[in-house]
């Protein structure tokens, strides 16, 4: 499976998600540079995680007019999984890709610490790895991270299950505590009615290891593969697998900002 | 010709910056305050051109780009020429 990382100007976890997708998930994986507008064949498209555009006017808000988010449009309509972390979800809300918006979290605070996060819906390509109600425990650093959705659209993600992932505690309950930014419903992971598209707030590339606390990230990005897998008919490339750098090589510089 | 267009969020959304502000002037004793909505101003220098169409230019702008139409209002107002 080919996975490509969007590079924004200002996004900052392109390589640690390049890094979890090649060396640790040992799948093919390509950066895509936001002012092209080629995908390179891609199976998937990650937005990583950052501070594209420096947050200017609000979180995701100019990112969404880069030329490569045209033809992400196009991919995601085709039916093309996209994935969006943090900064990236903020993108997809704000391109209207996903339904809803993000507010700042309710403690005005940057929030940069360790969550749990339950699986309500395990039958999605993203969750497809873990257990129904299945607790991961994974990072999240953001500032607006407040998920905001008029009463008629909760209802119907509700309804649609749409909600993947919700901020949860370490036993799976669903406290006012454990909802650290003040997300509507604990939401912290939203699929498109299609299913192919999913943004979360938490960070699975800074849980895909042990060493690192916890590699429980793991589980979305083996979803992703395991569907891809049994979609393609049991195709199974992979990539990285005799050369395992430790450290990722670095992408080619493709232009100016 | 100029335009002042002002970004806030809906009276629907909480607006946790407002809450602050509003409990910080309570702290300085200003019991009158009653409530405080934040919001954003955007002034913008435009081509003469553009008078017959501003109508239509400005509120397309601002749904567009300058708020998000799921969370915020804007409203607006010729500032000059």
């Amino acid at each position: 499976m080919k996975f490509g990382v969007v590079v924004f100007p200002g996004s900052n976890c392109d390589y640690d998600t390049f890094h979890a997708l090649q060396n640790v998930m040992e799948q093919e994986t390509v950066f895509l540079w936001h002012k092209d507008s080629d995908l390179q064949q891609v199976d998937c498209v990650v937005l990583p995680g950052g501070f594209s555009y420096g947050d200017y006017l609000r979180s995701g808000a100019i990112a969404r007019f880069s030329p490569i988010m045209a033809e992400i449009k196009k991919f995601a309509s085709a039916g093309g999984l996209v994935l969006g972390i943090c900064n990236g979800f903020q993108i997809l809300l704000e391109a209207g890709l996903l339904p809803g918006a993000m507010l700042t979290n309710k403690n005005l605070k940057f929030l940069c610490q360790h969550v749990y996060i339950k699986i309500e819906n395990n039958k999605t390509a993203f969750s497809r790895a873990g257990r129904k109600s299945q607790v991961l425990s994974i990072p999240i650093a953001h500032f607006d991270g407040n998920y905001y959705a008029p009463p008629e659209l909760l209802a119907q993600l509700e309804e649609r299950k749409q909600i993947v992932f919700r901020y949860c505690d370490g036993n799976g309950r669903l406290t006012e505590e454990a909802n650290v930014n003040g997300s509507l419903h604990h939401i912290a992971g939203l699929i498109n009615e299609q299913g192919n598209v999913l943004g979360l707030m938490p960070h699975p590339e800074r849980a895909s290891e042990k060493i690192v606390g916890s590699d429980d990230g793991q589980v979305i990005f083996q979803s992703i593969i395991d569907y891809w897998e049994k979609k393609a008919g049991g195709r199974k490339k992979k990539a990285g697998k005799t050369v395992r750098p430790v450290v990722s090589p670095l992408p080619p510089l493709v232009g100016s900002l | 010709m100029k335009v002042r267009i002002l970004v806030s969020l809906k009276p629907s959304v909480l607006d946790p910056q407002g809450q602050a502000v509003k409990n910080a002037l309570h702290t300085l004793g200003y019991q009158t305050v009653k409530d405080v909505r934040q919001g954003k101003v955007f002034e913008i220098e435009l081509d003469n051109t553009v008078r017959q169409t501003v109508d239509k230019l400005i509120p397309e702008i601002a749904d567009k780009v300058l708020a998000n139409p799921i969370i915020e209002k804007f409203t607006w107002e010729i500032i000059e020429g």
